[in-house]
Formats: C-alpha cells, sequence, structure tokens
C-alpha cells in the first residue's frame, strides 16, 4: 500500500472539514478524490503532505508514518498546491533548480523523470516563472513536484483554471507517470476527469460517500437516466420537478437528467404530460449514467 | 551548506530583480539621512524678536542693536504698546517680545538698576526655554559692558568680584548638532530598513503560497531560516557602510573609535533586529500585518533610544523600558564610539546585552516558527 488513511478526522474550531476518512491506494495507482468546493480535499491533502496534524486517526505514507517519519514523507512525496506556488520573480531555470537543490538533487540525475514535461517549456527556461501562461505555470509547478523523484505524488486540482486542451494533455502526462510506478492522488472539482482515474473517491462535507473504480460506481447508480429536451429549457426544468413521478432532475449540458420513481417508466406519457404543458419540439431518450449523475444521487 | 547557499543566493537574487524594492533599500534611507540630519535640529534660529521701546534713549537702542547683531534673532518691528505686541503673539507674528520701560537710562544711570519685560511664546517648552537663555546672555552681556562704561574711577577700588565660567565642550568642541545626529539617524535607518525587509520577507513567501511547498521538502528548518536572513544581515552592513561614507563627506562627522569595534556591535544588532522580523513574520498572515508591527515597535524603539530626547529626563518608569530597547544601546554605542573614541572594554555592557538579547530573540523566532501548522 502507498498510502493508507485510517478514521482521520480534523475540524477548524466548530467547523468538521474531515470526518472518519479512510481509504488505501495501491502503489502506483492514479486515485482520484473527486468533491466540490469545501468538501474536505485540500485538508485532507495538507495532513497527509505533513502540513497539518489531524486530530484524529492514522495514515502512512509511502509505507511511513504520518508523524513520527513526518521527515522521511518529506522526501518521498511531491506535492503541488492548488494555488501556483513558485517563486514568480526567478526564472523557470532557476525555480526547477531550486526546488532540486533543496531535495539535495540536481536536475540532470532525475532529468529522464521530467523530461517530457520539461521539454515542453524548456524554450522559455530563462522566462520568469510569473511570466508563463497558465498551462505552462502548471507544467513548471509539476516538474518542481518531480524533480527528487517521489513515490506519491499528491496534486491538489491541478486543473483547476487550465483550459480544455491543457487538462486533456496534463492528464496524458499523469498517466504516462504513473507507468513509472509513482503513485498519484489527484483532487479534482471535475467529474469527467473521474473517469480517468484508476479509482475514485467522492468526498463531500468531509466524508467519503463511496470508493471504488469509476464504472463500479456509475453501475452502482440504481435508476435508468434519461435525457430530456424542449425549447423552453427553464419552464422544462419546473415542469419537470412538478412531474408527480419525478424523482430527480439535474439540467446537464443541452439536455436535462431526468428519473423516475417508477420501474416502469413509459417516456411516452411524460411526452404527453409535457406537451399539455405547452412544451415543443420534446426530445426524451435514454443516456449512459455519468459519475456527476451518481453523486449528485449520493449526495442528496 | 550547500542548500544554504543556494537560498542566500535565490535571495539576493529576488531583492535585486524587484525593480521596486531596490530604491526603497539604499537610496530612500540615504536621502532620509541627508534630509533628516540638517532638518532634525534642536538649535533655534530666526526667533521672531520685537520690542516696545518706551524711552527712546541712546541706551534703550544699544540694546535692540544688540539682538540686531545676533544671529539668533530676527527683529521684525517696534510695537507702540504692549497690547499690540500682545496680539501679533497671539496671531503668531512674534516669538519673543522685548519690553524697555520708561527711564529705562535714567534708572540705570542713577540707581544703577532697572527691569525689562520679556514676553516668550511658550507653547514650544523646549523652544521658550531656549530663547530664555539666549535672550538672558545677551542681556548680560550687555550689562556687563554698560557697568563697565558707567563706572565712576572712584568705584574701581568697589569694584564687585565676579566669577565666570567658561566652559570646555568636550567630544563636540563647536556644539555642531550634526555630529551629534548623523549617528543616532543612521541607527534608525539600519534599524528600520532591516526590520521591515525581514518581517515582510517570510510572510511574502506565506503570501504567494511557497513557503507551503517548502515545508513539505526535507529542507531543515536553520537552513531555511539562515538562508532567508542572512542577506539582510549583509545588507544591514550595506547600509552602515553606505551611510558612514555620506556621513564623513557630507557632515563631516568624525570617527574617532575604531570602525571594525562599529562593525563588530553592528553585526550582534543586526542578529537582535532580524531576529525581531522573523519573529514577527512568524505571527502575521500578510505583509501588510507585517509592516503595521514593525511600525508599531520602531516608532516605540526610536521614541525612547535617546535619539531625540535624552533618556535621563525621561520618567524612571520610562527608563526602565528603554533597558529593553536595542536600539538605545546601539545609538549609545554609535556615538561612543564615533565621537568619543570608546573601546572594547566601554562598549562591553552594551555589547553583552545586546548579544543576550540576540539570544532571546533568535531563540524565541526558531521556537515559533513551524513547519507544520
Amino acid at each position: 500500500m502507498s498510502i493508507t488513511v485510517s478514521h482521520i478526522s480534523k475540524s477548524y474550531g466548530k467547523v468538521t472539514a474531515l470526518k472518519d476518512i479512510s481509504f488505501d491506494v495501491k502503489k502506483g495507482e492514479l486515485f482520484g478524490l473527486i468533491g466540490p468546493d469545501g468538501a474536505g480535499k485540500t485538508t485532507l491533502f495538507r495532513i497527509l503532505t505533513t502540513l497539518l496534524f489531524a486530530d484524529e486517526g492514522t495514515a502512512t505514507v509511502a509505507g511511513y508514518d504520518l508523524v513520527n517519519d513526518y521527515k522521511k514523507i518529506r522526501s518521498h512525496v511531491g506535492y503541488m498546491p492548488g494555488r501556483f506556488s513558485l517563486y514568480q520573480d526567478l526564472t523557470v531555470e532557476e525555480n526547477l533548480n531550486f526546488f532540486a537543490t533543496i531535495f539535495g538533487t540536481t536536475i540532470e540525475e532525475n532529468y529522464d523523470l521530467i523530461k517530457e514535461i520539461y521539454v515542453q517549456i524548456e524554450p522559455f527556461k530563462t522566462r520568469r516563472a510569473g511570466k508563463l501562461s497558465g498551462g505552462m505555470k502548471q507544467k513548471l509547478a509539476l516538474s518542481c513536484a518531480l524533480i527528487h523523484k517521489p513515490k506519491v505524488l499528491f496534486l491538489d486540482e491541478p486543473t483547476t483554471g487550465v483550459d480544455p486542451v491543457s487538462r486533456k494533455e496534463f492528464w496524458e502526462m499523469l498517466k504516462r507517470l504513473q507507468q513509472k510506478g509513482i503513485t498519484i492522488l489527484v483532487s479534482t472539482p471535475y467529474m469527467d476527469e473521474a473517469a480517468l482515474c484508476d479509482r475514485i473517491a467522492l468526498i463531500q462535507d468531509g466524508k467519503i460517500l463511496e470508493i471504488d473504480t469509476p464504472e463500479a460506481i456509475v453501475k452502482h447508480y440504481p435508476k435508468k437516466i434519461y435525457d430530456v429536451r424542449s425549447d423552453h429549457m427553464y419552464k422544462l426544468i419546473l415542469d419537470l420537478n412538478a412531474f408527480q413521478h419525478k424523482h430527480s432532475v439535474y439540467p446537464f449540458g443541452e439536455f436535462v437528467h431526468y428519473t423516475d420513481t417508477r420501474e416502469a417508466f413509459n417516456t411516452a406519457e411524460l411526452e404527453n404530460y409535457l406537451k399539455e404543458k405547452g412544451h415543443q419540439n420534446i426530445i426524451i431518450k435514454p443516456t449512459k449514467t455519468t459519475i456527476e449523475d451518481t453523486f449528485m444521487e449520493l449526495a442528496k | 551548506m550547500k542548500t544554504i547557499l543556494f537560498i542566500i543566493q535565490k535571495e539576493f537574487k529576488q531583492i535585486f530583480r524587484n525593480k521596486g524594492m531596490l530604491p526603497i533599500i539604499f537610496v530612500l534611507p540615504l536621502l532620509q539621512l541627508v534630509i533628516l540630519s540638517n532638518a532634525a535640529t534642536f538649535e533655534i534660529k530666526n526667533i521672531k524678536f520685537s520690542y516696545v521701546d518706551r524711552d527712546h534713549s541712546t541706551t534703550s537702542r544699544a540694546l535692540i542693536k544688540k539682538f540686531n547683531a545676533s544671529t539668533y534673532f530676527n527683529v521684525l518691528q517696534a510695537f507702540p504698546s504692549q497690547a499690540i505686541a500682545n496680539e501679533a503673539m497671539l496671531q503668531g507674528k512674534v516669538d519673543v517680545v522685548l519690553e524697555i520701560p520708561k527711564y529705562f537710562e535714567r534708572n540705570l544711570q542713577k540707581e544703577k538698576h532697572t527691569k525689562l519685560g520679556i514676553t516668550i511664546n511658550a507653547i514650544d517648552g523646549a523652544a521658550a526655554g531656549v530663547e530664555n537663555v539666549y535672550v538672558t546672555q545677551i542681556l548680560q552681556q550687555f550689562n556687563k559692558k554698560l557697568a563697565t562704561k558707567l563706572m565712576q574711577p572712584t568705584d574701581v577700588k568697589n569694584r564687585p568680584k565676579s566669577i565666570e565660567s567658561i566652559p570646555l565642550f568636550w567630544y563636540n568642541e563647536t556644539l555642531n548638532y550634526k555630529t551629534f545626529m548623523v549617528p543616532g539617524i543612521l541607527v534608525l535607518l539600519v534599524t528600520m530598513i532591516t526590520l521591515f525587509l525581514s518581517g515582510m520577507n517570510i510572510v511574502r513567501e506565506k503570501e504567494i503560497g511557497t513557503l507551503e511547498q517548502i515545508n513539505v521538502t526535507p529542507i531543515k528548518k536553520y537552513q531555511f531560516i539562515i538562508g532567508k536572513l542572512f542577506p539582510f544581515w549583509v545588507i544591514g552592513f550595506g547600509l552602515l557602510t553606505i551611510g558612514l561614507i555620506l556621513g564623513k563627506v557630507i557632515f563631516n562627522v568624525p570617527i574617532i573609535g575604531s570602525l571594525p569595534l562599529i562593525y563588530f556591535y553592528t553585526g550582534i544588532y543586526l542578529f537582535v533586529i532580524l531576529g525581531m522580523g522573523f519573529f514577527i513574520s512568524n505571527f502575521t498572515d500578510t505583509q501588510q500585518q507585517a509592516m503595521f508591527i514593525a511600525w508599531f515597535f520602531v516608532v516605540i524603539f526610536i521614541l525612547m533610544s535617546g535619539l531625540f530626547t535624552p533618556i535621563e529626563s525621561m520618567p524612571q518608569w520610562a527608563q526602565q523600558i528603554t533597558e529593553l530597547n536595542p536600539v538605545k544601546y546601539f545609538v549609545q554605542v554609535m556615538r561612543m564610539v564615533m565621537l568619543k573614541g570608546a573601546s572594547f572594554t566601554d562598549i562591553l555592557p552594551q555589547i553583552l546585552k545586546t548579544a543576550t538579547y540576540a539570544i532571546v530573540m533568535n531563540g524565541l523566532a526558531v521556537w515559533s516558527y513551524k513547519k507544520t501548522n
């Protein structure tokens, strides 16, 4: 096991940030913490990277105890905080050199590991970090977190505020790092990214709702979901919510995701209901369950 | 060791890349040195002087002439009556009014005795005191001359013996105010700049989030602290050096004592200030907070340092508080070594107190710096 967390709790005064969290991450696994803002993801990261003490519970990272061996953990983990936190007034190369030195290594020594990422920003190595674009900053931050060849990599919302192309690239990079045997714990508020993880933990209000592979989590969803749309989306949501057999109604892109309380649900019935309400161009069709649907259902 | 060197190198790079910071570190303090040393003076000059002459005699005119000749007084005008003179003082047009009574000359000659009325604006008590001394000096000189003039040959035998004191002003013979102020203001600048910079520096890493990143690394507490503070130690010396050169070149301030001794003491003193800055930054989350707290201490330290007002004239409780003021010791040492040529043993008490202070302050700072929170 690369990370084991058992019964971790943490509160700030009266606010409970984490409540009895337990999970394991296997070596070389890409594990995702999926949850909305304020769910406690960052607190958990700060505890696991030895920046914060947990009120209760124990955990090990890379085989070391969180409290007794915190010094060893610091040499073996890479941490990329949610906010870009490198020296804006140092150049790309100086930042990388700085982190290499304080980890007691050099860029050359671990160049293999960061090569793929670093070559993309190497043309700008004399540019100050503050002047880089968002995607490049993120690549630099990842390079800095990897420079000492960590066994476990913690990425706290690495793709928040990054454009879709860079996000996609970033996840491809993570997949390749995973192949090199690095355990990765990544948090994200984006449900679509969850599908790219080996396993995910859905977390809300400091509690873990469910832990499983993305496919399994989706299969757990008990209902059949229908995509519904018409000309008046806002009115549609109101009318669907007013429908006597509705189970859940959530806007989802250009459709509304609708589930019915009954096993035997006939789409024609709903269509007639909506027509009565004056909707036109009605489409009702079954659709695939996503992690977001599952999350919404669990978080209900 | 390599890590420390690398952090120091990084700090210097950041300081010298910060285009807004460099002038603040080096140019502004030196401007202050030049301006303050010239402006912050207790010498009272250009006193607005006026008079009411009711006598209109040769003697009264001679007395006014005396005031006219003095560089301290600006004889503005004669008022016809005391009431008008009082009105002018109320409006702040004059500081000192001399009233020469009627029969001034006659009384002097006949009775060898007369009285003069002097009114001084005493809103600034210290200044009024100094003005009083100046007026008295001029009157005494005038009196002496007059006495000789009025003396009859028969009086010579009975001439009263008088005691005259001739003061010698040691260590600052010409009573040059700048000689006294420049070492003090230099202390002020070195203290202010190093305290602000060190206080804000670590908070800045907190603000931009790099501290969190660094805390996850295996870097040792002492490596980080030394690496962070050493550059400001060097900058403190840099400021002292430039200040001493300017003091010598522009103000011709004597440096009688040994320069290495000044640097040796400054080295210890800077530890106190850096420790203090570091301590402040451990308890603050933003540069703004750090700045306010640093200001609070700097103002108290400076006003209670004996730089502008003598510690001896403070109330007893305040004098005891100044024992805790590192700036006081630095001001004392600078003045003692630069102006009196004090030796190592002379300033040993100050060295010991400052060194103790440095150990306590840095101990507290290291103790309060936590990599976890």
